[in-house]
Order: C-alpha cells, then structure tokens, then sequence
C-alpha cells in the first residue's frame, strides 16, 4: 500500500511540477478572462440587468464563472499532460513500472483537480476585487467543486486515451465544454427560460454543478441539491469506470 | 528486491508467444526463448523481424496475442506486480519527457517504483555520476546530446537496482568512443551485480564484443538460439584481407587458399575455420610478398546472421 501512495503522490506532483512550471500558460490566462468577464458582463452589462433570482447581477454570475473555470481546467489539464506523455512516449515509464491502472488514473486526476480548485481560487480572487463573496454552505461548495473537478478530470483523460492529435483533445473543450458551460445556467437562471428550452437544460449536467456551487455561495439553486449530487456522483462512478475499463485493455497506450 | 535469492530458474522464460496486430501483422509466430541468470543475452535480427515485439510484451508495452512470459519465475500478467519490479527497460527511441530536468527524470521513475525520496534522491545521483551524467542534472533533458539521452535512459532503468535489464539498441547513433565507454559499464554490470542483460542492436559486432548467448529471430521465428562460440563454428570460412608492403603488378596465384587480387597491393584470402594460417605466410614468404597487415573482412557474426537470415527468407 505504501509503494502505491509514493506512486501516487509521485505522479501526482509531476502533475502539479508540469502546470505550475508553465503557470503562463495555465494559471494566468483564466485570471485573465474572468476578469474581462467580471468587467464586461457584470459591471457594464449586469447593471443594466439588474436582479436575477434575487440577486444583483454581479453576485449571481460569480459562482458560475469559478466553476466554468474549475471544470474547463480540470479537463484540459489531464486532456494535455496525458497526450503530452502519449505523444512523447514518456507514458511507457509508467507503463513498465509495477503501477497499477487506478493509480495511474487517480495521479492524473487529482493533478486535474489540484489545477482546478487553484484556478478556482485565483478566479475567487479577482471576483473579489468586484464584489463581496459569501459562503451559504462550506460543504456543498466544497463538494460540488471537488466532484465536478473529478469528473472533468475523468472526461480529459478519456479524450486524452482516445486522441490522436493534439486536434484531438481541443475539439471536446471547443465543441462540447464551451457550449454547454454557456448553456449551463452560468449567466442565466433557468427559470426565465421558456418551458421547451428549461426541459431541454435539465439534460446539461453542468447545470446541476454550477447551481449546486451557487448553492454553497448564495443559497440559491434553480435545481434540487439531490439532482445535482446524484448525477455528479452516478457520472463520475460511470466515468471511472470507463477510463479503468480503456486503461486495462491499453486503449491508446499499448499496442 | 521481493524475488527470492533461492530462486534458481531462468530470468526469462517465453513459451509459444504469438503477437497478430490489429491490422492482421503476424509478428510473432509462436516463439521459446529461454535466458538463464546472470546472462549477458542478444536478440539480434533484421528490421521488422519482431525484436522489438518481443521485448515490448515482456516489458508491458505490447499486449500479447497468446503464449506465456515470466520473469524470475513471475507471470508477467498473473504476477505482473513482482514481474515488474525485476525488470529495468532502455527503450530504442527516447521516451522521457524533453522538458524535464535530468535529475527529475530519474527521481519519478524511482518513484513509480515505489522508491522512498530520499533512497531516490542517492540513486539518481549514485547513476547519473556512474554514467557521467550528473554534471548536467538539472539541464532540461531536451538540451543533452544524443548519446547523454541515451545514457540518462539507461540510468533511469537502473535506478530500482533491476534484476534483468532490457536494452534495445541502446548505442545506435552512438558515436565509438562513447559506445566503448558504455559497453565497459554494461559488462562491469553484468559481471559485478550479477544484472542480467538481453540486448538487441544492429552493430553485431557489439553484440559479438559482449554477449555470451545469442538469438536470431526473422520474420517471427527464432532461427538460431545458441551461444556464441557454437555460432560462431558455424562458419566455415573466413575472408581476410592481406595488404602488402609493396605492389605485385605480376598477382602470382596462392595454391594453398583461394584468393583474389582486389589491387596490385591487396588481396583477398579465403580460409577454413579449422585451419591455421601460419602456412599463408610461410607461401607468401615463398613468393616474396611482405605483409604490412592483415584484418578479417568482415564480422564474424555478421556473415553468419546474413547467411541464417537469407536462408530463412528463401525458405519462408
């Protein structure tokens, strides 16, 4: 048990070692455009808004923009580093060492989850500068952060086992991510959708990660707190298991 | 290390494997290989003769079709853990990540072996200084030259203390002076530690310098598997080229041996294996012809792979 938690810690902070070394590249950039967006949707666009759920504007859309960008860098940080070793070959150190395949996919992950929750708080950070952050409920913010960075952790690594190109691992966060993030009820309650596109919506489950975050802010959610954790929970039980299932039979690693 | 000091079998032991790739590539038609202990082992053959397979499936980089394999008596499926453990891999192509400082790429890798960081830490340095690499441990792994790549691998392999190291290629591209200077580690490795070694390259003549046993495997079949000395009675000729002092215009014929004149100073002999070739000189003596050297024309074992890889072409 002992060899595999140095295993684990061993990957894991060549992980953090990776990200933090190219902090221009990963750290910096969502600092950045969430401070455009603080600048532009909150301040200039949001006071002509006025209210949402209760809400002013600026304070409504901060939960959703962290966890945009929890989830974006959680998923491309192992969507990356994983086809980074693919296409280097420096996967096979792994693969010919005695490591089993769940602490190959829990080092990457949690190196995706590190990279998120940072993100997070340097996204929390700047929001600051914008408005007051307050916390409803420490352990529903905690965990739907936690577990919506472990299962686009889990979603990078698939993409990352399936890629072939760096094109590849770009079309998911362009085409998919993007997309349903914007869907995803971060500058928008549903509520003000009309019935079609709300029943539409409840099929985007990053919708039930950025209410059940915004729930552990401000107390409000457009949906149930057991929605949220039960498709959170039931995704990343579903996710794990595939990444395992390509991981032993050595989809895109071995020959 | 978890194997047994009382284990006395083979290191490695390969029944019947058969590798057919996806695309229908029939790469290992069903081998057996054995390498006993403490062997210093090549496993020669032309390119695409499934080398490079063999020694994937053994070191967990390719998924075998069927057969088995085990290292140090441990299944390298059904006790791939402690099968792992034993095994070092010097891949042919470079496979490290090329930002990453020297030292660090050592250190993971003792990691991923479960070694504690500060054991780690003594021998990344005990190996990088072994292969004169030590200087340049915090240079970014992108910045070395072709041959301190090669030896970083080969320090990376060794740094769980490996019962069996599997080297393939591991000086191609390497200039002489360096292949030397690496081949007198390796046997000082094999001979000292006791490592077992199983090499593939392309220079037979490494592989005749420094290997006690040897393999040849073409198109998916183990053609000769024997050791070297048995091999090498194989042949039956051998070619020498003789340079004179001075040119003989005249090229007078040499009765005892056949012979050919590639100049008016240079001359080809053929000899039997079995013959010494002190009587080619008392001839040369004869005929008046001063000798300023002799070498063999080409390796030994590279004539004789030809010959075993060619006639194994024709038949298949």
């Amino acid at each position: 048990m002992k060899f595999h938690w140095i295993a684990f810690n061993t990957i894991l902070l060549k992980e953090i070692r990776r990200f933090m070394r190219i902090w221009q590249q990963t750290l910096l950039p969502p600092a950045i455009t969430m401070t455009l967006y603080f600048i532009i949707f909150g301040n200039l666009i949001g006071s002509r808004i006025g209210e949402m759920s209760g809400l002013d504007y600026m304070s409504f859309i901060v939960p959703g923009l962290i966890m945009m960008s929890v989830i974006n860098n959680a998923y491309s940080n192992v969507s990356s580093s994983f086809f980074s070793n693919k296409f280097q070959r420096s996967v096979e150190e792994l693969l010919v060492a005695p490591v089993p395949n769940i602490v190959i996919l829990a080092g990457f992950v949690f190196g995706g989850v590190v990279r998120g929750i940072m993100v997070g708080l340097i996204v929390t950070i700047v929001a600051l500068f914008f408005t007051d952050i307050q916390v409803f409920n420490f352990w529903v913010l905690c965990s739907t952060v936690i577990l919506s960075s472990i299962l686009f952790s889990l979603g990078g690594f698939i993409n990352a086992l399936y890629a072939n190109t760096f094109d590849d691992i770009s079309i998911v966060p362009t085409f998919v991510l993007t997309p349903l993030s914007y869907l995803g009820g971060v500058f928008y309650s549903i509520e003000l959708l009309p019935e079609q596109w709300r029943f539409l919506s409840e099929f985007n489950p990053i919708l039930y990660m950025v209410n059940g975050f915004r729930y552990g802010m401000l107390g409000v959610s457009d949906v149930s707190l057991y929605a949220c954790y039960g498709i959170l929970i039931s995704l990343t039980v579903v996710l794990a298991a595939v990444s395992i299932h390509l991981l032993n039979k050595g989809k895109g690693i071995r020959h | 290390m978890s194997v047994s000091s009382d284990y006395q079998g083979p290191a490695l032991t390969i029944q019947n494997l058969k590798k057919v790739y996806d695309n229908g590539f029939v790469a290992l038609k069903g081998i057996d290989l054995t390498v006993q202990q403490g062997d210093f082992f090549a496993l020669l053959g032309p390119n695409g003769a499934g080398k490079s397979t063999t020694l994937g499936i053994v070191s967990g980089l390719v998924n075998k079709t069927s057969g088995s394999v085990s290292l140090y008596g441990y299944d390298i499926e059904g006790d791939w853990f402690e099968a792992k453990r034993v095994l070092g891999v010097v891949p042919q192509e470079f496979n490290f990540n090329q930002f990453e400082k020297v030292a660090d790429i050592v250190v993971t890798q003792a990691g991923y072996y479960g070694l504690p960081r500060k054991l780690a830490l003594e021998r990344t340095e005990k190996y990088l200084k072994a292969l004169d690499l030590w200087d340049k441990r915090d240079t970014p792994s992108r910045m070395l030259s072709g041959g301190m790549k090669r030896r970083l691998m080969i320090a990376r392999a060794l740094v769980h203390n490996p019962r069996m190291l599997i080297l393939d290629e591991p000086t191609a591209g390497v200039d002489i002076e360096l292949r030397r200077s690496m081949w007198e580690y390796l046997q000082k490795l094999n001979e000292e530690e006791g490592t077992t070694i199983i090499l593939t390259t392309h220079y037979l003549e490494e592989a005749e310098s420094l290997c006690r046993n040897i393999a040849i495997i073409n198109q998916g079949d183990i053609v000769q598997n024997t050791n070297k000395r048995d091999l090498l009675q194989q042949l039956h000729l051998q070619t020498f080229v003789i340079e004179l002092a001075e040119p003989k215009p005249s090229r007078p014929s040499i009765s005892a041996y056949p012979c050919r004149w590639l100049d008016d100073s240079l001359v080809e002999v053929d000899i039997e294996q079995s013959n010494c070739i002190n009587a080619l000189f008392k001839e040369f003596d004869v005929l008046g012809l001063a000798v300023t050297s002799i070498r063999p024309k080409a390796n030994r074992l590279e004539t004789l792979f030809v010959d075993l890889v060619s006639n194994n072409s024709e038949v298949a």
